[in-house]
């Protein structure tokens, strides 16, 4: 294997390691910061939700999707694209509830944490909250509500890492009065 | 495999966050310092866990200056797709690393604008140039300099063991 490729695979592979050790970096502070675990995963959810905003453009400027138009539509591309474009991973879509508003994105590996342990006393810690917020905030810029929240935690001793996804309602786009 | 826009967002957010903590103090100085040093330490706990994983596989380095080389085109062409454009050194410990469009600052402006603000974004960056230092055996005091947004200058000050 000449020296180039291995240097490309390395670099790729060294930014997800970047990622992720900043990111242990920051939960580490927070774990710091504040005194319980529940305020550190609503920390780590309003970050997620910031970046969440954000990333949406990004991820709308560099795929080609179009509009969804129904919220299956919205969960393969979730799953296929976006997760894809920005860990790597690509989790698989699965536990559609009847009404085919809930389904649950299920993560054979979790990129966030790679090397990551939870101590004994943070029992209550959703490590990987960041990812809820990030999707909330993204979905949201496009006029979806949803409830996001991780029904199983390889941290947490789980098998896989299961995110489910609920759909809310479809939030009106607020014009300026006097727009026609 | 982690894209390089989210590491960008997250540090962003991470900056935030930690200017917020401590927004609540009165003495506007001492918060600059608390800040600053928040974001190194963070960047530093990062820099030493990246040089771990980058240099397994390297052989050592024949002296200082083949280490910031290293450092200048390896390891920050892995973490800022670019390499450093000019290092400069006085030979006697002291290294001017220059990157004229430093990737966490172009998002910010092109020239003055905002420049009071750039120096919250070259804490975390300034740690990790200690961090992969220190993981390589050099003990430095890493800080950073930036006139025109978005060329900025880190200026790691390696402390001789001999001195």
């Amino acid at each position: 294997m000449s020296r180039q490729s291995n240097r490309a695979t390395d670099s790729k592979k060294m930014n997800s390691e970047l990622f992720t050790l900043t990111y242990g970096a920051l939960v580490t502070q927070l774990c710091k910061d504040y005194e319980n675990d529940e305020e550190v995963n609503k920390q780590l959810d309003k970050m997620g939700y910031n970046i969440g905003v954000r990333l949406i453009e990004d991820f709308l400027a560099r795929s080609s999707v179009g509009r969804c138009h129904d919220f299956r539509e919205t969960a393969d591309v979730i799953a296929k694209v976006a997760f894809k474009m920005y860990l790597g991973v690509t989790p698989s879509v699965t536990n559609w509830n009847p009404a085919g508003d809930e389904f649950s994105l299920i993560l054979e590996s979790n990129p966030l944490v790679d090397f990551v342990e939870l101590p004994d006393n943070h029992s209550n810690l959703v490590y990987s909250s960041l990812l809820c917020g990030v999707l909330r905030g993204a979905l949201e810029m496009v006029q979806m509500a949803v409830d996001v929240r991780f029904a199983q935690d390889t941290l947490r001793g789980d098998s896989v890492t299961e995110i489910r996804m609920k759909f809310i309602k479809r939030i009106e786009e607020n014009l300026p009065a006097g727009d026609e | 495999m982690a894209d390089d826009a989210l590491f960008e967002f997250l540090h962003m957010e991470i900056v935030a966050l930690v200017y917020k903590e401590q927004a609540t103090r009165e003495d506007i100085d001492k918060e600059r310092v608390t800040c600053v040093s928040t974001l190194d330490a963070m960047g530093f706990r990062v820099g030493q866990g990246m040089i771990e994983r980058f240099t397994k596989d390297c052989p050592t380095f024949k002296d200082d200056l083949d280490l910031m080389k290293f450092l200048c085109k390896d390891f920050w062409s892995t973490i800022f797709k670019k390499q450093i454009d000019n290092l400069r050194t006085n030979h006697q410990g002291t290294y001017v690393l220059q990157d004229n469009k430093f990737a966490l600052l172009t998002q910010f402006s092109s020239g003055k604008q905002y420049l009071e603000e750039a120096p919250k974004y070259l804490a975390f960056s300034c740690g990790l140039i200690r961090g992969a230092l220190s993981n390589l055996g050099l003990e430095s005091v890493v800080t950073a300099e930036v006139s025109l947004m978005p060329s900025c200058k880190f200026m790691p000050n390696l402390k001789s063991l001999i001195n």
